[in-house]
């Protein structure tokens, strides 16, 4: 492929509609990480084989997609143009639905999603419940392009809005009607990235040197992976975001910073970039218009502290992520003591649409009344990765403001197994949870900081009440407590100590005076650490405290764990259901476990480690926890 | 372990790959542990001779990442998820029964230099918690019950 040109974008688009056209089914194939553990890969290559040897070619084509977020239910297939969905979908299944679908025109019942209650089955993607509520802005390309192949990228309007950034904005254009729209950064901190655009590019032109650009897929919160599923579905979304951004302050070289536990969006993100090249999107004289710029990868080794700006900074410049003090700030001294704009693969990912439909129309969408600073609301769609204990776990974008019930019980479907709702975690291990009070609260930046939360990279964890507050809070703890990076006191000792403490209680082993001492270990370190990691990292501690006191009381002073999660409060026993079926018996990894055939058995106390191995498999509900 | 010449010529290759350029000694070490399975004194020296960069920071670059290890790894990692919402799953208890097989703690290698167990937070497909990956196979919505019968098949 010879480099392109403007026009050529519209000519690309309308030879691949053409062909498009001649095809009477798409069979979209989801290949994001979920639905590739689940065997999609092997799925695609029998469905193209299958469609070969039939002789079916002219008429039918398989196409690999990014994430279609609905993960639990995969591998999915969605039969476009009609849309029709198809979960769970094995080996065996290609023969019907090529032979029942695709030849004779009948749907494959048995593989379409049932409605929970009425158990109907729902024939189309966009009467599921799970997609009903979703905008899509970031992953406005999921499921629909083959993140491969640059062509579709470019039929559905991918590199339009850089045409436009190109050559009819001039930078300080580009860089107002970001700020206009009010787009506050996905990573975490919120802040509007207008500003943080426009003040690099004063940095640039006052020190008269080049910025840099550059991305951030670290995507370290553990209980987030929308970035990975936006590289993976659409990484030119990110690239044309990037190069928009180099547009409006002068850059000439970019860099995506990307885990390497992310081998596909890896993977993908190359394929990308050269194709990008070799199109001319990216690289010297950019579309003709004599613009250039270049992106990078650097490959993230493992270190949750390196999602912090200045850590991820040090990190691409090949030295261990540490953070520095925050007076310098990124936009004058950033990547090589030059001025940098960084910001995440979500918000990356937002830039096009908003220069394509223009400010307003995004600024249109959420909440708040931004027209005087971004500052007062927070605009466009949030991308949450909905997980847990739910009914419909997944990848969601909504738009700012929905409540968390609306998240929760209406596109999530609410708890599994008729369980009742604890808690929603948001924000990773710098945000808190919160409880069923408060399942009304609008979702945006501001609401959840102010209930103790954040909104983070937009982990959405549900608890249900088998969930152990504190333990939680342990847990996210001992997360921080590990990627620390120790340079700080605050930080490092606060989170030992705090650790130890929380420890103690759910050992049984917590005292009167528990309470008050972590709350002035956290009270110095939200106001004494260097970086946000040690600033934020009470918040887990804290918003339990306020919303589920009790049960640290109840840890403490009785000695119990109400949610049976804690090991050392709790007791594995046998009730009368039990009908002697030996399955726990044959389980037990310890031989705690003894008893006759077809009576009931018994859990000797002195061997069981709790490790509910014998809870798990019990079919009668004989096992309990007290 | 002892490194040989041909192990040398492996490290010049991949320094080669980056160009000896100092702000990808990350990427060097990360091809260093995929094609070692460790990273050793005679890798970081001559990383420290190609690179310029000195051996302290490099040592501290190899110790300050999750990915890297200074001690030989078993053939398959098994890396353990005990990300938020797998936590909530109950991961916590697949480790434990992972730790009880194969009789070796979070971190360390089996004597016969088969598994090595690895937490990890988060590998991104939170809706399949729990999630475990042994070598390049991902395995979702594990329970600890399970895990017997899935090590026999690397066995």
């Amino acid at each position: 492929m010879s480099k392109i040109l403007l026009h050529d974008l519209d000519h690309i688009k309308e030879k691949k509609l053409t062909e498009q056209k001649n095809y009477k089914a798409m069979l979209m194939v989801c290949t994001g990480t979920g639905c590739v553990s689940a065997g999609s890969f092997t799925l695609y290559d029998l469905l193209k084989k299958e469609l070969k040897d039939r002789n079916l070619e002219k008429d039918f084509i398989a196409v690999p997609t990014g994430c279609n977020g609905f993960c639990a239910q995969g591998p999915i297939i969605v039969v476009q143009p009609e849309g029709i969905l198809y979960q769970k979908v094995k080996e065996n299944n290609i023969s019907e639905i090529i032979e029942q679908h695709l030849i004779n025109g009948k749907l494959v019942e048995k593989l379409m999603y049932k409605d929970r209650l009425s158990k109907k089955p729902i024939p189309k993607m966009k009467d599921i419940q799970f997609f009903g509520k979703q905008m899509l802005i970031a992953l406005r390309n999921r499921g629909i392009i083959d993140p491969g192949n640059i062509e579709d990228a470019i039929t559905r309007g991918a590199y339009k809005a850089l045409s436009k950034a190109l050559t009819k904005m001039k930078p300080e254009e580009i860089i107002k009607e970001v700020k206009k729209s009010a787009i506050r950064g996905r990573g975490g901190g919120g802040f509007p990235t207008g500003i943080k655009w426009e003040s690099c590019y004063k940095a640039a032109i006052n020190r008269k040197e080049k910025p840099y650009i550059v991305c951030n897929g670290d995507e370290g919160d553990p209980g987030a992976f929308m970035d990975r599923s936006i590289v993976e579905a659409d990484p030119h979304a990110v690239i044309e975001g990037m190069t928009i951004g180099a547009r409006a302050t002068g850059a000439e070289e970019g860099y995506v910073y990307i885990r390497k536990e992310y081998p596909l969006a890896l993977e993908r993100l190359r394929k990308a970039i050269n194709d990008a090249k070799e199109y001319g999107l990216l690289g010297e004289d950019i579309l003709g218009t004599g613009f250039k710029f270049e992106i990078k990868i650097h490959q993230g080794a493992g270190a949750f502290v390196c999602g912090e700006s200045t850590a991820l900074m040090a990190s691409m410049e090949g030295k261990a992520g540490e953070p520095r003090a925050k007076y310098i700030h990124n936009v004058e001294y950033g990547y090589r003591n030059k001025p940098t704009i960084l910001n995440n693969v979500e918000t990356w990912a937002n830039i096009p649409v908003i220069i394509d439909k223009g400010a307003k129309w995004f600024a249109s969408i959420g909440s708040g009344d931004v027209s005087e600073s971004p500052w007062n609301g927070s605009t466009g769609t949030k991308v949450f990765s909905l997980v847990g204990d739910i009914v419909n776990s997944g990848l969601v974008e909504v738009p700012m403001g929905i409540t968390l019930r609306e998240i929760i019980y209406h596109i999530g479907e609410g708890i599994p197994n008729d369980r009742k709702f604890k808690a929603v975690q948001t924000g990773g291990p710098s945000g808190g949870c919160l409880p069923e009070s408060l399942l009304d609260l609008p979702v945006d930046f501001d609401k959840l900081t102010k209930a103790g939360s954040m909104m983070g990279s937009g982990g959405m964890i549900i608890m249900d009440d088998r969930t152990c507050m504190v333990d939680v809070a342990k847990y996210f703890i001992n997360f921080l407590k590990d990627e620390s990076c120790g340079k700080c006191i605050p930080c490092r000792e606060g989170l030992i100590l705090l650790y130890e403490i929380l420890d103690n209680i759910t050992k049984g082993k917590g005292q009167d005076t528990d309470i008050e001492i972590i709350e002035q270990i956290c009270d110095t370190m939200v106001n004494s650490s260097l970086c946000g990691l040690g600033q934020t990292a009470p918040n887990p501690v804290l918003s339990t405290l306020k919303y589920f006191h009790d049960e640290y009381i109840d840890h403490i002073n009785n000695k119990k764990c109400p949610a049976g999660k804690c090991k050392d409060l709790i007791k594995f026993e046998i009730n009368d259901n039990c009908t002697g079926c030996v399955l726990c018996d044959k389980n037990c990894p310890v031989e705690a476990i003894s008893g006759e055939l077809k009576k009931k058995y018994q859990i000797d106390q002195t061997k069981c480690i709790q490790c509910g191995i014998c809870y798990d498999v019990c079919k009668y509900n004989a096992v309990t926890i007290n | 372990m002892s490194f040989v010449n041909n192990d040398l010529k492996k490290v010049n290759k991949i320094i080669k790959k980056w160009n000896s350029d100092n702000e990808y000694v990350i990427e060097m070490l990360q091809d260093i542990q995929d094609e070692f399975r460790y990273i050793s004194k005679e890798a970081l020296e001559q990383l420290n001779k190609e690179t310029k960069v000195p051996l302290a920071n490099l040592y501290h670059i190899a110790t300050f990442y999750k990915a890297f290890s200074l001690e030989p790894k078993g053939k398959f990692e098994i890396q353990v998820c005990l990300g938020t919402a797998c936590h909530v799953k109950g991961s916590q208890r697949v480790l434990e029964a992972f730790e009880r097989e194969l009789n070796i703690k979070d971190g360390e290698t089996t004597s016969n230099k088969l598994f090595t167990i690895e937490v990890v937070r988060c590998l991104g497909c939170c809706s399949l918690s729990s999630v475990i990956t042994i070598g390049n196979d991902l395995f979702g919505e594990v329970r600890p019950s399970q895990v017997p019968k899935l090590l026999k098949k690397y066995i």
